[in-house]
């Protein structure tokens, strides 16, 4: 241990342990710090949480197709409840926390860094010949998909968690009429396509990009990986947004189905029996 | 002027060329109009044509780097018209032809922009940030002996192929020109994995890409987000998947050297 390294922080009393080699805390922290700022280490944060809200977004649309299956909500509330008041989901929940939090973050401090790798611009610059819109601006989707993850946040989760929502008849909370008030607003309806339709962007570059960072890029499955990427973004965001459209264009104030739409359903219905 | 093929119509051109007459200096765009250029002419050879104009008017030449001439030295470094090494792809500055452009267009021509590479002069800059890279462990320095026979060492001809394909890049910096975020990842990871394919270069392979990589972020390069703008301007075509080589060979290096700081 030379003084050098300690000369400074001798006055730090937790340096006390490290000092004596009872636990090296400088040097774990320093290549450990290192790797993860360095602009390959943030950039690998970037692709481990991406993939892993990746994740959570299969399990929100799956649970959230719930929502379809005509039952005055019965079966989207008690799945709410469950997720909710389950301790191990409201274990995972500050996990999804901490991968929101590092993506947000780490995506600010690369933007930083790559402008200022930049600094004097070019007159003429036609990246459009050489890349995809959507891979040059993860920034943007990105930022529109916050701004809607704070409004979404503020409607259903903080009522669902703090507010008194009516009870259904189960006596769990009616989330269901939320949901369904909430996409008879068109403004509302507005703002949940956009930011699915930026989602979808957002994911077209980022699912495959993510495996690309952590070196998961190999000629064999790469096609694979890029391909399922591409359904996958779709479908997510195809998945998520015929929710609002679903409940502003076919159904009531009661989350029914509006008259000539179940006519329309029991002939095709017919048609195809 | 006439080229080589008599049939060549001669071109009048329109150029938007930056001037900056120091590193200090704020510079700008100035327009030049260029007569009878030959299709046959090369980019360099028509910036000569510019430049020999610029001296009979006692003006200040245009500078550029140039060196072989022939693609393989990597010093040209033109961003023509929004693009590295102009429009074409494949192929560096010197080996862009005046034929793929068109009598009456208007080219402009930039340097490349990078905090990284400071502006000389003109269009000319400063890319020693690539040599001090290479120098934070670019090489093998294990002492190898004498000659060994040639297949002493076994190493498959795939592996072999891809080592030389990475070694292909001529460190040009067009790589960094054209990314987005001003990365230089491309460059770093070709030179990475051409040693980290082949048993030579494993003996250094933790330390080499942990020096590089540090060296590469003290510089002031970006990050890669994976956009591709870099191996699609590549005159060489070094592929993205040499970052991935790039990444896995940082982690395993950052999860498993000895190297504590």
């Amino acid at each position: 241990m030379s003084r050098a390294l300690f000369g400074k922080a001798s006055i730090r009393p937790y340096l006390w342990a490290a000092q004596n080699d009872l636990f090296p805390v400088d040097k774990f922290m320093n290549w450990f710090t290192k790797t993860f700022t360095s602009s390959i280490g943030r950039k690998i944060i970037m692709s481990l949480t991406g993939l892993f809200l990746c994740s959570f977004l299969v399990v929100h649309l799956v649970g959230n197709f719930q929502l379809f299956s005509h039952d005055d909500g019965v079966a989207f509330n008690t799945y709410s409840h469950f997720m909710g008041h389950n301790p191990i989901i409201r274990t995972i929940e500050w996990g999804l926390v901490l991968g929101f939090g590092f993506h947000i973050y780490e995506a600010l401090v690369l933007t930083q860094r790559n402008k200022k790798a930049r600094p004097h611009g070019y007159d003429q610059w036609e990246a459009k010949q050489n890349s995809e819109w959507t891979s040059r601006n993860m920034g943007i989707l990105g930022s529109i998909i916050l701004v809607f993850l704070i409004v979404h946040l503020y409607n259903f989760f903080w009522r669902a968690r703090f507010g008194t929502p009516d009870p259904d008849i189960n006596h769990n909370d009616n989330l269901y009429k939320v949901v369904v008030t909430s996409f008879h607003q068109l403004w509302y309806v507005i703002l949940y396509v956009a930011a699915q339709a930026s989602l979808g962007y957002h994911l077209w570059h980022g699912f495959r990009s993510g495996f690309q960072t952590l070196g998961l890029n190999h000629r064999k499955y790469m096609p694979l990986i890029k391909n399922f990427g591409y359904a996958f973004a779709v479908l997510v965001s195809a998945g998520f947004a015929s929710m609002p459209l679903y409940f502003y264009l076919f159904t009531n104030d009661q989350g029914a189905l509006k008259d000539g739409v179940a006519v329309t359903l029991q002939h095709l219905t017919l048609a195809f029996n | 002027m006439a080229g080589s093929n008599p049939n060549a119509k001669p071109m009048n051109l329109k150029l938007r060329v930056w001037r900056q007459p120091n590193r200090q200096t704020e510079g700008r765009i100035v327009e030049y109009d260029v007569k009878d250029i030959s299709p046959d002419m090369s980019f360099l050879e028509m910036l000569d044509v510019l430049n020999e104009d610029l001296l009979h008017k006692s003006q200040d030449p245009v500078a550029f780097d140039h060196d072989c001439r022939e693609g393989i030295c990597g010093s040209c470094d033109l961003f023509i018209n929004g693009r590295s090494h102009g429009p074409e792809k494949g192929t560096t500055t010197c080996q862009l032809h005046m034929r793929k452009f068109s009598d009456g267009d208007t080219i402009t021509i930039e340097p490349w922009r990078a905090n990284a590479f400071p502006v000389n002069k003109d269009l000319s800059v400063d890319r020693s940030a690539f040599d001090r890279i290479i120098q934070a462990g670019g090489y093998v320095s294990v002492n190898t002996g004498g000659a060994p026979d040639g297949n002493e060492i076994p190493i498959p001809k795939d592996i072999a192929d891809r080592a030389f394909e990475a070694a292909t890049c001529i460190g040009c910096g067009a790589c960094v020109a054209a990314c987005k975020n001003a990365s230089a990842m491309l460059f770093v990871s070709a030179k990475v994995s051409q040693l980290a394919l082949l048993p030579q270069g494993q003996v250094e392979a933790k330390t080499r890409v942990e020096n590089m990589v540090a060296q590469m972020d003290i510089e002031g390069f970006g990050a890669c987000s994976n956009i591709g703008s870099c191996a699609a301007e590549c005159p060489v075509g070094i592929s993205l998947e040499n970052i991935a080589i790039l990444n896995r060979e940082f982690l395993v290096a950052k999860a498993a050297s000895n190297n504590l700081a």
